[in-house]
């Protein structure tokens, strides 16, 4: 390979380094003091893009030269930024005292919001930005063309980071973020304007993501993926940096960088794989990134199950819920079957989170990696090596649990919110694989002719056989929560020091946790590519892991039986609205954020909570 | 809280619907009782393509139906997003099928979703019309009785194209492709006919990057590295956009021959804005130059309806709706046996001329334009462009029997 190709790759990956950072940066900034990993960070991007993409050019006809292309660029970041003072002080300030599973998810439902209303705003085409005045013509760099915008980039990352270190050194404003990201009480208990202060974090952070999409339209265009796409990047350089670390970032958006231009050569397909790859092994060396710290360790912000006296007369509820089960396809067409099948497949995805989070306060927001993994595995049992239904299921479930046990021997070692990351990233790592091993997995083709054996095929049979295994998976998952082994994960998650104290093995614990609920999500999976006779690669996909994540919230996290009602609640009204509107996603995301806001226990909490005061 | 209000009234809302389906079927019989008919496609995710051609489909629905419709019913068309994933794009399907009573499928864009699709239809015995998927395997190795296309295949495109290649000269080949289905069609198509066609072709790079997720400078300075003299390029849409901004830069395409899938149709070449890359060789849609009185009467009928200029999507959407109602009439009846038979090697007089269903792949005849293409004041368009009828383009029967299953 000759040094005129590697120096124009090298400075390739600075560029994207450049702007990896600059949106990274306010990630990481506000994170550290205001300890919300925001979500809708990716969005904040997505919209700079699409205001300078049409901002810019309208600026560019008035004709006053280069100066208004940077002009209309820093402009954008302004109306970001005023944006992201709009989210902090509608949303962000509400929730600072929440359990990180409803920040993460809040912030999540301003994703899907701005997911419709952009395109509502901007159109549903994607806009290409005009080029930078004056930088449209390449330099020649060892006989190599190459962009001169580019160049311009790469400069631009290091400007960020100079600014914002003086920002953070040498004005008041500055001191207070970085007394805040060391101690937030502290900051507050010395009379500091507390609500000020996090609005300008705010204000930053949304700008710096506003500005790195900006910058971007010259070379991209505007287009409404680029929120996840970012997201999960900009989740990678400040998790590996370490969150709250703005030198940190720095360093590890310039090895992603690096990493992403040269991965391109040596594996010229896996380059999202690489990214995620370097991330694991980061977290597994130094759980806390290159330089972050510690998070204080404590229960305080698990929630999950509650004890309660049992219900009375217990056996012949579950009677007479398994008499209407069975009955159901007298009374139904089959589409609502179909409906009801799903329901129940959810149902089981999701009671499976709540033995992760609510019995065990294992936090996962990459649930879908195991639903995902059973799908997979069902699919290409069938397509690889011709196997019937019957053996396609348990091979799914085996691969799930294999899966989990993988990812669940990472995962056991982190807490809170590196734990989230860690099991995201564990996810967009399988993502990744369905999506870029096209040999085996078929890629974005997904594997089609997954249908169900002869026996099963009608919608009546498949649903009874859906409805059995949902059922005694359900209450053997039940039986588990209930026995020694879930009071202990229960204790883990309430004070994990007291657990170890009285001799639990925590790790142990929540590592077979992992695993059982991994392979009830896979039995999940499987039945799922059964029923739709096709798996695709979105199933592994970060919103089929809030699907799970909204259900459990919905039915209610503190009980146990509220998966179950929130999967029959999300998907029933999904399919009926779904059809009706093109804003489903804002629905959905506007629900999500009211539910966290004003109804946290969920459908079956509140109405015990009811049930409980009038009795 | 309106959640929960909506979920108490899920209930009543599903046995009305238990309801009108039970009712749905005597009522079928009945003269007024409009014929449904199923659309799904990637509105959301892929509007370049798809709204025109909604609009397209809509323009022929309104003229059908003002004139009465199709035996004596009207048409309605059930139209929804197909979530451009193969998952969701059959589960849609099954809602219109199962829920709506639909009589036939129409549409989906990528090709993925289009293979999943002909699967479905292939396993719940309905008919599926292809509009817009151009893998050959939705009429090749996957295809079945129950799927039928319009469009030409990458078979039949990249044949033609390849013609035009022939006296260029070029011999070392690179190939960018998006990595799905339609990408991977059309590289492998291409890869075969350029060795079988321009004798001492060589492929000395081959490019797949993600679709939607183009690294579009590393994929650029890649090809580049390999010193192509003809390039072949399949990508569409924003990974279009940003190649071919990142190949002028680099001066990529300077000197070489490119050859271009679907580059020359306005929904790809209008955003490329006055950076069309002048002279690549591609299959398009020249609405502005062409003169045949019936095609132009659809042109300027579109124009003055939805005061845009026409896409591909248009043409396409409008020929597919013709060419259901003129299937409907003929079969007699909306059942899918009979529809089967009048689709099969069916002529079809379209705006753009006589169009054929083949049966033995329920493969259309219709055509392309292949052509240049150029900067036209501010925007791309076509030049010295003709239009290849798909009829000797397709592959032969033989090919067709010894890869396809039924």
């Amino acid at each position: 390979m000759d040094p005129a190709f590697l120096a124009v790759q090298a400075l390739s990956g600075l560029s994207s380094a450049s702007s990896l950072f600059i949106t990274a940066c306010g990630l990481t900034i506000v994170f550290g003091v205001t300890r919300i990993v925001n979500f809708a960070h990716g969005s904040l991007y997505m919209i700079g893009a699409y205001t300078a993409a049409t901002l810019v050019p309208q600026l560019l006809e008035l004709s006053f030269g280069p100066v208004t292309f940077w002009a209309g660029i820093l402009a954008s970041a302004i109306i970001v930024g005023l944006i992201g003072v709009i989210i902090e002080v509608l949303l962000l300030r509400r929730i600072y005292g929440a359990p990180e599973l409803f920040q993460l998810l809040a912030t999540f439902g301003i994703v899907l919001v701005v997911q419709d209303l952009v395109v509502q705003v901007f159109g549903p085409q994607d806009i290409l930005g005009p080029r930078a005045p004056g930088l449209r013509a390449p330099v020649e760099i060892l006989g190599r063309r190459f962009p001169s915008y580019e160049l311009v980039l790469i400069a631009a990352g290091p400007i960020v980071l100079g600014l914002v270190w003086l920002l953070l050194r040498k004005t008041r404003f500055g001191v207070l973020v970085r007394a805040a990201t060391q101690d937030r009480d502290m900051v507050a208990s010395l009379g500091v304007n507390q609500a000020l202060l996090f609005t300008g974090t705010l204000f930053l952070g949304a700008f710096l993501a506003g500005l790195g999409g900006a910058l971007q339209i010259p070379r991209v265009s505007a287009n409404t993926g680029m929120d996840l796409s970012i997201i999960a990047e900009a989740f990678v350089v400040t998790v590996v940096g370490g969150m709250g670390s703005v030198p940190g970032a720095f360093l590890a958006a310039l090895v992603i960088g690096q990493l992403q231009a040269f991965g391109i050569l040596i594996f010229p397909k896996s380059t999202l794989v690489v990214v995620f790859l370097l991330m694991a092994v980061v977290l597994a060396i130094r759980p806390h990134g290159f330089f972050g710290r510690a998070e204080i360790i404590g229960g305080s912000h698990a929630v999950g199950i509650a004890s309660r006296s049992p219900l009375p007369g217990r056996g012949f509820i579950l009677l007479v819920v398994i008499g209407i089960l069975a009955a159901f396809p007298l009374a139904a067409d089959a589409y609502l079957l179909k409906v009801a099948t799903e329901i129940l497949i959810f149902a089981l995805f999701a009671f499976s989170l709540q033995l992760l989070i609510g019995v065990g306060g294992v936090v996962s927001f990459g649930h879908a990696a195991f639903f995902g993994l059973g799908a997979y595995g069902a699919a290409l049992g069938v397509k690889w090596y011709g196997v019937s239904m019957e053996a396609a299921l348990p091979l799914g479930l085996a691969l799930a649990a294999l899966g989990a046990g993988l990812v669940g021997a990472f995962v056991v070692r982190l807490s809170g919110i590196y734990l989230a990351m860690m099991t995201l990233a564990a996810a967009q790592i399988l993502y990744a694989v369905a999506f870029q091993w096209v040999e085996v997995t078929g890629g974005d083709n997904g594997i089609v002719g997954v249908w169900p054996s002869s026996w099963a095929s009608g919608p009546i049979p498949y649903y009874l056989l859906t409805a059995a295994l949902t059922v005694v998976t359900v209450l053997l998952l039940k039986r588990i929560i209930e026995a020694p082994f879930g009071y202990a994960l229960r204790a883990a998650r309430d004070s994990e020091a007291r657990a170890e104290a009285i001799g639990l093995k925590v790790r142990q614990h929540r590592w077979l946790a992992f695993m059982i609920a991994g392979a009830a999500a896979g039995l999940a999976g499987g039945l799922y590519a059964f029923s739709r006779g096709s798996v695709d690669p979105s199933l592994l996909g970060i919103s089929t892991s809030v699907d799970a994540l909204t259900m459990l919230l919905l039915g209610g996290i503190q009980t146990v039986m509220g998966p179950l009602v929130g999967a029959a609640a999300l998907h029933g009204l999904r399919d009926w609205i779904m059809p009706l509107t093109s804003l489903w996603r804002l629905l959905l995301g506007l629900s999500i954020i009211a539910m966290v806001l004003i109804f946290p226990r969920g459908l079956v909490g509140t109405v015990r909570d009811w049930w409980g005061a009038r009795a | 809280m309106a959640t929960t209000s909506m979920i108490r009234w899920r209930a009543p809302a599903w046995l009305a619907l238990g309801a009108a389906l039970a009712l749905g079927a005597p009522a079928a019989q009945a003269q007024q009782a409009p014929i449904k008919i199923g659309e799904l496609n990637s509105y959301a995710q892929w509007a370049a393509f798809t709204v025109p051609y909604r609009n397209g489909w809509q323009m022929a629905l309104d003229e059908i139906n003002a004139k009465g419709g199709v035996l004596g019913r009207k048409i309605e068309i059930v139209s929804r997003d197909d979530g451009a994933t193969t998952g969701s794009a059959t589960r849609v399907a099954d809602e219109l099928v199962s829920r709506e009573g639909v009589s036939l499928l129409f549409g989906s864009f990528l090709s993925n979703v289009g293979v999943a699709m002909a699967d479905y239809a292939n396993q719940k015995k309905i008919v599926y019309i292809a509009a817009e998927p151009l893998t050959d395997a939705v009429t090749m190795a996957q295809g079945n009785r129950y799927t039928f296309r319009i469009r030409p295949n990458n078979f039949m495109q990249v044949g033609m194209l390849v013609d035009q290649a022939k006296a260029s000269g070029a011999k070392r080949w690179a190939i960018v492709a998006p990595n799905y289905e339609y990408g991977q069609s059309a590289a492998a198509v291409f890869k075969r006919l350029i060795q079988e066609r321009v004798p001492g072709a060589q492929i000395v790079a081959e490019q797949y990057p993600a679709l939607g997720k183009i690294e579009a400078g590393a994929t650029a300075s890649a090809i580049e590295q390999a010193k192509p003299d003809g390039i072949f390029n399949v990508l569409f849409g924003p990974d279009l956009t940003q190649f071919v901004r990142e190949g002028n830069t680099r001066g990529l395409f300077e000197g070489a021959t490119v050859l271009s899938l679907l580059t020359g149709e306005p929904e790809w070449l209008l955003p490329l804005k006055d950076e069309v890359p002048e002279g690549w060789t591609v299959t398009g849609y020249p609405w502005d130059e062409i003169k045949e009185p019936k095609h132009k009467a659809f042109i300027d009928a579109y124009r003055a309806k939805y005061n845009d200029t026409p896409r591909l999507g248009s043409l396409l959407g409008y020929m597919v709706m013709t060419m259901i109602r003129d299937s409907i009439e003929r079969a007699g009846s909306t059942e899918t046996d009979a529809i089967i038979k009048a689709l099969e090697d069916a002529k079809f007089d379209t705006v753009i001329g006589p169009v054929t269903m083949r049966g033995i792949d329920n493969q259309s005849t219709m055509g392309a334009w292949v052509g240049k293409l150029v900067l036209k004041g501010a925007a791309g368009g076509m030049t010295d462009w003709t239009y290849k009828d798909g009829t000797s383009f397709m592959p032969t029967e033989a090919e067709v029997k010894a890869v396809r299953k039924d």
